[in-house]
């Protein structure tokens, strides 16, 4: 991967849960169109790091960048507007709403974002293809197998094209060939339209998908993968 | 101390003994003997190994014998490490290993060797992380591009270096552990 300006970057960043330093000074740089895989142990803080760079969590100390914008500086209600339109994220249960289809479901990010009801349809519609769902449309989301159900909200993610894809454990919840198909089609819909992605992982075979692995090891990024980094 | 299943390789077991070389000079038969103790429990080092390795080190300048012993018995040499041995020992525990069947024993002596040494492990096992994810990559590119044939290859290939890798995330969870029953058995 080029290392030019990055799109992305945590500079420092401090993040505490009441006596627990979950990060301990994490200095993180994510390329445009990038797809990174954040691994390490149990309890290391990576998922605290996907939170802080995805605006979820505010760090005590440090900085985080979105391109020129310091998500430190932005207020709760900012920081949402960002992660709604910048933002896609897809955690290891689905988290779809059980009681309404897939269709529904894709469409439910626009309709949220503000668009008519058949526009939102419309655009969510190619991504039955796309991820290899078709067939699914009407079925409700408690009614589809772990897989699918990850496509779906895979889908729900990328239909906005956000400019980043956080994805925290993504095939956790599945079995090797379904995660496979997962990890395939959202290699391929990312690098498709050019979504940086930044995924937690603790499995090596997922994290090979990416285009390189960083190490987060008592709150920070461990020295032999700083390669890329601020 | 259990250290199961090290079939070490001859280039492995001369560094192993330059590592336990590296803080202070030994006899052969003390390097034999704390060598099993740390890596050859289930398949000691035998003594003409020892002495084979040791002659080959000397030959290369990366051992000297620093004196003569012969009190009341057979002469003894006592073996200290050079410059070159320490550079060469460094060089190796630095280099990640190729994933091959058996690169296990490599993966701990090196591991064992920089504790001895009180070198961090988590820089080489982060380095070998590093080179094992590199492969998967290219592994899984070639899975993405072959046919079925290729796939399952590049699969089995997969699941070993996976197993690999849960070998290094295990051992980087128990250094500290490792570490208190190496210094234990140096005493």
């Amino acid at each position: 991967m080029k290392e030019g300006r990055p799109l992305l970057r945590a500079s420092g960043v401090h993040k505490s849960f009441g006596e627990v330093q979950a990060l301990r000074g994490a200095d993180l740089a994510v390329q445009p169109g990038e797809i990174l895989a954040i691994m390490g142990p149990s309890g290391s803080g990576k998922s605290t790091l996907l939170h802080c760079l995805a605006g979820i969590l505010v760090p005590e100390k440090g900085e985080v960048w979105l391109e020129d914008t310091k998500l430190n500086d932005l207020s709760e209600e900012a920081r949402t507007k960002l992660r709604r339109e910048q933002y896609g994220f897809v955690f290891q249960f689905g988290q779809l709403v059980p009681e309404l289809t897939a269709l529904e479901n894709i469409a439910l990010s626009l309709l949220l974002a503000g668009q008519k009801r058949s526009e939102a349809f419309a655009a969510s519609e190619p991504w039955f293809d796309q991820l290899d769902i078709r067939g699914l449309e009407n079925r409700r989301a408690g009614e589809i197998s772990g897989g699918q159900a990850q496509r779906v909200a895979l889908a729900r993610a990328l239909v906005l094209k956000p400019k980043v894809l956080f994805a925290d454990e993504p095939t956790g919840s599945l079995d090797t060939l379904a995660g496979e198909k997962v990890m395939e089609l959202l290699t391929k819909a990312t690098k498709d339209q050019q979504t940086t992605v930044v995924l937690v992982t603790h499995d090596a075979r997922v994290a090979a998908y990416a285009d390189r692995e960083v190490i987060v090891r008592d709150g920070t990024i461990s020295k032999a993968e700083r390669r890329g980094n601020v | 101390m259990l250290y199961t299943g090290c079939i070490v390789e001859d280039m492995t077991a001369s560094f192993a003994l330059l590592g336990l070389l590296h803080n202070e000079p030994s006899y052969g038969y003390d390097l034999k003997k704390t060598y099993d103790a740390l890596f050859g429990r289930e398949k000691p080092l035998a003594f003409g190994q020892v002495y084979a390795t040791l002659a080959r080190l000397l030959r290369d300048k990366q051992v000297s014998v620093e004196g003569l012993d012969q009190q009341g018995g057979p002469e003894r040499k006592r073996y200290a490490i050079t410059p070159v041995g320490r550079s060469e020992l460094a060089t190796w525990l630095g280099k990640p290993e190729l994933a091959h069947p058996g690169v296990q024993s490599t993966l701990f002596v090196k591991v064992a060797t920089a504790i001895l040494i009180d070198k961090s492990p988590h820089e080489f096992l982060d380095a070998q992380r590093a080179a094992h994810l590199q492969r998967m990559r290219e592994l899984t590119k070639l899975r993405r591009e072959g046919d079925l044939a290729q796939t399952l290859r590049a699969d089995y290939a997969l699941f070993h270096l996976e197993a690999d890798l849960r070998w290094i995330d295990t051992t980087e969870a128990r250094i500290k552990e490792l570490t208190q029953e190496i210094q234990g058995e140096r005493g």
